[in-house]
C-alpha cells in the first residue's frame, strides 16, 4: 500500500517529515509538542511544524475522510471550526501491518480549552460567557443544518473576544450537514449539550474547581432556554398591528445586537391590511466584524470589533468628524488610536493575546486609570501602563493545548475505546 | 419495556420524488433485538431516525406501546440512543457517573442510588460504585458508560453503527458483549447495520430494506434459508449466493452447459406467469462434486482455491463451449462452491457441480419474488 497525503501543497511538504510508519502512540517525544493531551476516544497528538501547531487524530478511514470532508465544508460555510489540513492513509509499519489514517487540523491560534479557563477557580460569570458563546455556535450550525451530536465543552475552543468568548467548533466526528434540520434534530442536538455540559459542570464541582454559586444543572438549562430564546429570535414570525411598524425596525436592531445581520426579511400583511408579520428570512453572523473589518481591516471577533467600533464612534464624536465620511475617519482612527497602541506592545509580549483583544483590554485599562487620576489619561500613556503592570504578567496564549494540571486525567473526561471492553 | 411499531411510516425528503423510507410496516415485539441491514441509502438509518425522533414523519405513524409517538419530540419519546456518548468523568465516583443524567431529569435521589444499585449488579459493578472511573479497568469502564444508558430505563434501545469505527477483529468481539448484554436486559432493541454478518450475528429476527421497502422481516436463519426474493437472496450470506437466469425447458433449467432439476411447481408457477425463463440461486455449500454419470450439473473451470482448513472454498468460471453466454446472465462472474478442506481440486481444473436436493431456490423473473418448490 502507499503512503497517501491528502492535503495544501504547502502544508504536504512540512507533513512528508513526520514518522508515519509508526502508531501515533509511539511518536517520539522530539516529535511532539509536550503538552497536557485529552484522553480521548482515539489517539490525538500534538506536533508543530515550520511554526505551526498541528493536531493529529488516529482514526479509521472511513471516520477520517468524513471529519475532513465534514470541516472542509464547514470552513466554507465559514463556521468557526478548526481547519482541517489533510488525511494520511495508507499508513504501514516496518513489518507491512497497516496502520489507520491520520486526520490532521491545525491548532487555532489564541484558542482556549474550557480547562485552561479554570485554572484556579470557574466563577459563573465566566461559565455563563463560556454559554452563551457555545449557544450562539449552536445557532449558527442549525441555521446551516448542522447536527453536531456530541455537542460539549470539550469539543469546542473557546477565543477570547472583549470580555467574553467565541466559540469554535474542534470535533466534528458525530456531526451531519444536512439541508435544514428538523425540529428533533435540534432539539435531540440541544438535549445532548445538556446532559454533556452539566456532566463536565458536575465534574469541576467534584474537583473543587467550580464557584460554590455555579449550579450544574441551572447552567446547563440555562443552554436550553438560551438557546430557545436565540432560535426563536432568529426564525419566528412576529405578527404585530400595522400601526407598530417600527417593530420590524426593532426587531432587526435586536438581531444585530445579537450580533447577526438580516440579509432578507419576509414581510407578510394580510388581506385586511390591520396585521404585518415578519420573519428573518437571511440572517449572516458576524455584524459587528464584517462592518469593522470593511472600514478598518481589521480581523476580530464580534464582541471584539463592538467594542472597537463604539471607540471609533467616541473618536468620531471627540473629534468633531460626525459630518465625514465613514471610511475616512476610520482610517484615521487606525492611524492615531489603534496603531499606535499596538506600536506599543513589544514583539515578545505579542503572543499573549490578540492584537483586538489588546486594545480592548488597553481601553479597559484607561477607563480605570482615568477614573484613579481623575482626568483622561490618553490611550497611548494607558497603552504604556498597561504593557508594564498588566500584559507582562499574563501567560502567553497563543498556542495552550491541555489543561493546566500535570496529570490530564485530573482535569478531563475519559473517553472509553471500545478495544478496552470485556 | 415495550413494543415499536411502524404503520406504513413514510419519510420524503424535501426536493426528492421518491420516498426514503416508504409505508414501513414492522411490529417489534417487547425485548426483541431487531436489526435493520441493508445497503448504502436503503433507508435503514432514516427509519431508526424516524423512531428517535430526528427524522420527521411525513406519512403514517409509529408507536412505542400504545403511545403514538409519530410527532413527539426525542427526549419525550422514552428512548435512549446508545453508545453516542460515552464520556466519563473522572471526578465523579462510579455511582455518579451512573447516574448524573438522572439528577439533571430531576428524579428523587433515593430511585437514582436504587437504579444505579440495580444497574451495577447487572453489570457486575456494585464492588466498584465508590471509586472514581481511573481505578478501574478498560472494560470496567465500559460497563459503566453502558450503565449510564441502562439507568435510564428506556422503552427502547436505539443504536446507529455503533461499531463502525473499530477495525474487523474487534467488532467481532464488541458485537458478541452488546448482544449478550441486550439478552440479559431484555430491553427491546433497534439496530442499524450495513453489514450483514453483523445482522445476522446479533438479531432475534432481521428486517431488510431496500430503496426504502421492507423486503423481508425475519430469523437469521429463515432469511438465509427461505429468502422473500432475489435481492434478499444476494444479500444476505458470505459468500453470497450464486444466482443465475436459466432456461426453462421442461423439468430441466438449463444456462450453456449448466443443467439442474427445476421442481414440477417451480415449472407450473413460471408457465403462469408467461415467462420462459427463471432466476435460480444456489449457496455455495449447496453445491458438491458430481461423478460423470450424473444427469446436469454445473461444470466450472477453476480460477482460485481458498483452503481455510475446517473448509474450502473454490472460485471458477462456467466451463464449456456456451460459456460465454452463461456468464452474461450471471449475477456475478464467478461461481462459488464449498467443498471439504484437503481435497479441493486445482487451479485451472473442470469439475462439475451439482446442486444438493432440495437446495436451489427459483425467483420469478418478472418480479423477483421467490417461487416455493
Amino acid at each position: 500500500m502507499e503512503l497517501r497525503i491528502l492535503a495544501t501543497p504547502h502544508e504536504q511538504q512540512a507533513l512528508l517529515d513526520l514518522p508515519w510508519d509508526m502508531p501515533l502512540e509511539d511518536w517520539p517525544e522530539w516529535y511532539l509538542v509536550a503538552l497536557p493531551r485529552g484522553i480521548s476516544r482515539h489517539v490525538v497528538r500534538f506536533t508543530r511544524l515550520e511554526g505551526r501547531v498541528y493536531a493529529l487524530k488516529e482514526v479509521v478511514q472511513s471516520f477520517a475522510d468524513r471529519e475532513y470532508r465534514l470541516l472542509r465544508d464547514l470552513e466554507r460555510l465559514d463556521v468557526p471550526s478548526v481547519q482541517a489540513v489533510g488525511v494520511i492513509s495508507g499508513r504501514e509499519a516496518p513489518d507491512g501491518e497497516p496502520l489507520d489514517p491520520i486526520l490532521v487540523t491545525r491548532h487555532l491560534q489564541f484558542s482556549l480549552p474550557y480547562r485552561a479557563l479554570f485554572a484556579r477557580m470557574m466563577r459563573r460569570e465566566t461559565v455563563e460567557r463560556l454559554i452563551d458563546a457555545l449557544v450562539v455556535l449552536i445557532a449558527r450550525l442549525h441555521l446551516l443544518g448542522f447536527y453536531w451530536g456530541d455537542c460539549s465543552l470539550s469539543n469546542t475552543l473557546f477565543r477570547r473576544d472583549a470580555g467574553a468568548f467565541a466559540a469554535y467548533l474542534v470535533d466534528a466526528e458525530t456531526g451531519e450537514l444536512h439541508n435544514r434540520l428538523s425540529d428533533g434534530q435540534r432539539e435531540h442536538d440541544i438535549d445532548i449539550a445538556r446532559v454533556n455540559i452539566a456532566g463536565e459542570m458536575m465534574d469541576l464541582a467534584a474537583a473543587g474547581y467550580l464557584d460554590d454559586t455555579v449550579d450544574p444543572i441551572a447552567t446547563s438549562d440555562h443552554v436550553v432556554e438560551r438557546y430557545h430564546t436565540l432560535w426563536s429570535e432568529l426564525t419566528e414570525w412576529e405578527a404585530f398591528d400595522v400601526n407598530e411598524r417600527w417593530r420590524i425596525a426593532r426587531r432587526v436592531e435586536r438581531l444585530n445586537d445579537l450580533g447577526f445581520d438580516v440579509a432578507e426579511l419576509d414581510i407578510v400583511t394580510d388581506i385586511g391590511g390591520r396585521t404585518v408579520r415578519v420573519q428573518p428570512k437571511v440572517v449572516d453572523p458576524g455584524h459587528h466584524s464584517r462592518r469593522l473589518l470593511r472600514l478598518t481591516g481589521i480581523d476580530a471577533q464580534e464582541n471584539q470589533a463592538r467594542r472597537l467600533l463604539n471607540d471609533l464612534d467616541a473618536y468620531t464624536a471627540e473629534t468633531d468628524q460626525q459630518g465625514e465620511d465613514e471610511e475616512i475617519v476610520a482610517n484615521a482612527w487606525v492611524m492615531d488610536c489603534f496603531e499606535p497602541v499596538m506600536r506599543a506592545i513589544p514583539r515578545e509580549f505579542r503572543g499573549k493575546l490578540e492584537a483586538p483583544e489588546i486594545y480592548h483590554e488597553v481601553l479597559e485599562h484607561r477607563w480605570y486609570l482615568s477614573e484613579q487620576a481623575g482626568h483622561d489619561v490618553g490611550i497611548e500613556e494607558a497603552a504604556q501602563d498597561y504593557v508594564e503592570s498588566v500584559l507582562r504578567h499574563k501567560p502567553d496564549e497563543l498556542a495552550i493545548l491541555g489543561g493546566t494540571s500535570g496529570d490530564p486525567e485530573e482535569t478531563q473526561p475519559f473517553r472509553i475505546p471500545w478495544d478496552e471492553l470485556g | 419495556m415495550a413494543t415499536v411499531t411502524y404503520d406504513k411510516a413514510t419519510r420524503i425528503y424535501p426536493g426528492q420524488d421518491a420516498p426514503a423510507v416508504d409505508s414501513l410496516d414492522l411490529q417489534i415485539e417487547d425485548g426483541e433485538f431487531l436489526v435493520l441491514v441493508g445497503p448504502s441509502g436503503c433507508g435503514k438509518s432514516t427509519s431508526l431516525r424516524m423512531l428517535a425522533g430526528l427524522e420527521e414523519v411525513d406519512a403514517g405513524a409509529i408507536r412505542i406501546g400504545d403511545r403514538d409517538v409519530t410527532h413527539m419530540p426525542p427526549k419525550d419519546r422514552d428512548i435512549a440512543m446508545v453508545f453516542q456518548n460515552y464520556a466519563l468523568y473522572p471526578h465523579m465516583t462510579v455511582a455518579a457517573n451512573m447516574g448524573f443524567a438522572l439528577k439533571i431529569a430531576g428524579t428523587p435521589k433515593a430511585e437514582i442510588q436504587q437504579r444505579v444499585m440495580d444497574a451495577a449488579k447487572l453489570l457486575d459493578l456494585v464492588e466498584y460504585l465508590d471509586r472514581k472511573p481511573k481505578a478501574l479497568s478498560g472494560g470496567q469502564r465500559q460497563r459503566v458508560a453502558m450503565g449510564r444508558a441502562i439507568v435510564r430505563e428506556p422503552q427502547v434501545f436505539l443504536m446507529d453503527e455503533p461499531l463502525s469505527n473499530l477495525d474487523a477483529k474487534l467488532r467481532v468481539s464488541t458485537r458478541t458483549q452488546i448482544a449478550s448484554l441486550q439478552r440479559r436486559l431484555g430491553i427491546t432493541t433497534v439496530y442499524v447495520t450495513h453489514d450483514q454478518i453483523e445482522a445476522m450475528t446479533m438479531g432475534d429476527r432481521v428486517c431488510v430494506l431496500k430503496d426504502g421497502r421492507l423486503q423481508q422481516v425475519d430469523t437469521p436463519l429463515k432469511l438465509y434459508d427461505k429468502p422473500a426474493n432475489v435481492f434478499v437472496a444476494g444479500f444476505i450470506g458470505s459468500p453470497a449466493m450464486n444466482i443465475a437466469t436459466f432456461d426453462v425447458d421442461g423439468e430441466r433449467a438449463k444456462l450453456g452447459e449448466a443443467d439442474v432439476h427445476l421442481p414440477p411447481a417451480v415449472a407450473s408457477a413460471v408457465k403462469a406467469e408467461g415467462s420462459d425463463t427463471v432466476t435460480v440461486g444456489f449457496r455455495p455449500e449447496s453445491l458438491v462434486p458430481t461423478s460423470s454419470e450424473d444427469v446436469g450439473g454445473i461444470p466450472v473451470t477453476v480460477d482460485l482455491v481458498e483452503e481455510l482448513g475446517s473448509e474450502a472454498y473454490v472460485y471458477g468460471h462456467p466451463a464449456g463451449p456456451k460459456a460465454e453466454e452463461q456468464s452474461d446472465r450471471m449475477r456475478s462472474d464467478t461461481v462459488i462452491a464449498r467443498v471439504e478442506p484437503r481435497m479441493a481440486p486445482h487451479k485451472g481444473e473442470k469439475v462439475t457441480f451439482s446442486v444438493k436436493d432440495g437446495e436451489s431456490h427459483f425467483f420469478s423473473v418478472k418480479t423477483g419474488e421467490r417461487i416455493e418448490a
